[in-house]
């Protein structure tokens, strides 16, 4: 039997979605960037929405996140995604416009942008990844980096009096009235990734009602940055990141969830 | 007939605006220019044309704001003043790099630092330098009346999307304030078609997707884009030069002056020529790209140039390059948000060129 026997239309099972481009990522082996990618170009390819999505890559390891979604996009400058997100989506309201964005650059540098797109409550969607470490300058601390962890900038770990605490961006936006669904989801198994992608629809699907900013934060894994191997990673997240950064939703429909 | 209006500068800039089809602004406080975003809340353009206007939570937002919403091919503002401007500087670096148009007005105020809310105009390196980070040009262009301030939105957009550039209004606390009559042109309808070729409006089957970036990580294909740049900078600078002369066919000393300057220069030009002395004004419109030729052209008639500027000397280093030692040149200027009087300026060119 030869490959061209097995690969017909009948025996396709799974796909690699048109909005995935054919560029080979610019990821580590085992990072959670290419899976958040897929899943979000996914949904916007379930939705029928490619000619009307417009997207923000960040300045981080998504900086060229343009290159492998297949869908018209926009670099901004570090930080800065929710700026642009707000010029386009005032201009164009129909259209549904995302950013996806790291931790360094939403909570950090671009955090004003962040907590004023969400308190107007722009209908944007914003895909936030929180890998508790700056990935692509070389694993400096981030806001986000836990107490103790180590990081380049803080190779003896986060000491929480002279480097202040971890910040809970997610915790904070759900605060703001203009915020609508707000969740934290991750993609390190295939359940989390079916969680995930149905948060992300969730939230793109809100955009039609304009009922104001959806937030779809996905803990992930920098397994360069952390010096782990995939795997140790993924293990280390489950038992050091969801403790403090507890997956699921916590603001649905404008309603806070529960404890929130 | 024109519709004819009194009004403060920074309200033909917003009314300019409006009337000259723009599609969105996007700005902050900041004195001597707030009346540019205030007159057009009072306005509701919304109302009049469809033109958004959203008050940012910064300038670094604000020009981000007109960063993305330039990819998508609308005519896109933002106004502020100098400690401002040097906020966006970033922003205004990538519009440059990702080739995007926009329009920028700076209502220049004194400094260093938060300096004063007084005019001044030394913000002039910082615009015509490129002001951020990289090799880049901005299309500078200085008002000396408010109706330049009503027209030059226009003339901005016109050339920021001919070369798909920023184009700077550098404006100053005094032209910013001061009432003038204005002519008021039609108003231009808003833009309704994209250039499918670079905006991002959402990919369609017809084409590729359309990425708006400054990033190339390979230095080769960023030196080439570098270049293009540069040929294009070239080109701007060829053909977009604009200039007034005053009195220079029979002038023996030439002022060289732009936006309020320019007015003051004016006056003390008509002092000059009451005493018998011949002094002429050449007023940069353009300031980027610099009316280098003009001046080198009258240089040599001249027994001397005095370049007034409220700064320390700044379009001075430019005026002695254009004129390259073929005449004497010398700077004046307040700062601080001072403003020189016409009779000060007559006995600094008296002083230095003709009772010596
Ligand atoms: C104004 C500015 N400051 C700093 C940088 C350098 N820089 C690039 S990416 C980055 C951090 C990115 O970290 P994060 O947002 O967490 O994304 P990750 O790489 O982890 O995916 C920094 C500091 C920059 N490009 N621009
Ligand atoms: S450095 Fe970290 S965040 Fe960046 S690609 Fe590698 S694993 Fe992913």
């Amino acid at each position: 039997m030869d490959i061209k026997d097995i690969i017909k239309p009948e025996n396709l099972v799974y796909k690699k979605t048109d909005l995935m481009t054919d560029k080979i990522l610019s990821y580590c082996p085992g990072c959670g960037h290419g899976t958040a990618h897929r899943i979000l170009m996914e949904v916007i390819d379930e939705m029928g929405i490619q000619s009307e999505t417009i997207g923000i890559a960040p300045v981080g390891c998504s900086v060229l996140a343009y290159d492998f979604m297949n869908v018209d996009m926009s670099g901004a400058a570090h930080g800065r995604a929710p700026a642009l997100a707000t010029g386009i989506k005032r201009l164009w309201p129909d259209k549904f416009v995302f950013t996806y964005q790291g931790d360094g650059d939403l909570a950090a540098i671009g955090s004003a942008e962040t907590i004023h797109a969400c308190n107007r409550g722009e209908n944007i969607t914003i895909v936030f990844i929180n890998n508790g470490i700056y990935g692509m300058t070389g694993g400096q601390m981030a806001p986000t980096t836990l107490e103790g962890m180590k990081t380049s900038t803080s190779p003896y770990g986060r000491d929480l009096q002279t480097m202040g605490n971890p910040l809970k961006m997610t915790e904070l936006v759900a605060q703001l009235p203009g915020t609508w669904y707000v969740t934290r989801q991750s993609v390190h198994t295939p359940r989390n990734v079916r969680r995930a992608k149905k948060a992300i629809r969730i939230a793109l699907e809100a955009q039609k009602e304009k009922k104001g900013l959806t937030f779809v934060e996905i803990v992930s894994n920098c397994n360069s940055g952390w010096k782990m191997t995939p795997v140790k990673a993924n293990e280390w997240m489950e038992e050091n990141m969801f403790p403090f950064y507890p997956l699921g939703d916590l603001k649905v429909e404008g309603k806070l969830v529960n404890n929130q | 007939m024109k519709e004819l209006r009194l009004m403060k500068g920074n309200e033909a800039i917003a009314e300019g605006a409006i009337r000259a089809g723009c599609d969105a602004y996007f700005g902050y406080p900041i004195t001597p220019q707030s009346e540019v975003m205030e007159y057009l809340m009072a306005e509701q353009p919304e109302k009049r044309t469809g033109m958004i206007v959203l008050q940012a939570e910064s300038e670094v937002a604000s020009i981000n704001m007109v960063y993305g919403a330039a990819g998508t091919g609308k005519r896109v503002m933002t106004s502020s003043s100098s400690p401002g401007i040097s906020l966006m500087q970033e922003g205004i670096s990538y519009c440059a790099g990702a080739e995007l148009p926009c329009l920028i007005v700076n209502v220049v105020r004194g400094g260093p630092g938060l300096g004063t809310i007084q005019p001044s105009q030394a913000d002039y390196f910082q615009s015509t330098k490129g002001g951020g980070h990289g090799d880049y040009r901005l299309i500078v262009l200085a008002p000396a009346s408010v109706q330049e301030m009503f027209d030059f939105v226009f003339t901005g957009f016109d050339l920021a999307f001919k070369y798909r550039n920023p184009a700077l209004i550098l404006s100053d606390g005094l032209i910013g304030q001061m009432m003038e009559k204005v002519h008021l042109a039609e108003q231009r309808p808003r833009l309704t078609e994209f250039d499918p070729s670079w905006t991002i409006t959402g990919k369609t089957p017809d084409r590729e997707h359309n990425i708006i970036t400054s990033l190339d990580l390979d230095a080769a294909r960023q030196e080439k884009h570098n270049q293009k740049l540069q040929a294009k900078y070239q080109k701007i600078t060829e053909n977009e030069v604009r200039y007034e002369e005053l009195m220079t066919e029979d002038a023996e000393y030439l002022f060289v002056a732009y936006g309020s300057s320019a007015r003051i220069c004016q006056k003390a030009m008509q002092l000059a020529r009451e005493q018998g002395i011949k002094v002429g004004l050449l007023r940069p419109i353009t300031l980027w790209p610099f009316p280098v030729k003009p001046i080198a052209h009258l240089a040599p008639k001249m027994k001397g140039i005095l370049s007034v500027e409220q700064s320390a000397g700044q379009m001075v280093e430019d005026v002695r390059l254009a004129v390259a030692c073929a005449t004497p040149v010398e700077h004046y200027g307040r700062m601080g948000g001072m403003v020189p009087s016409p009779e000060e300026v007559l006995n600094v060119l008296v002083n230095k060129f003709i009772s010596k």
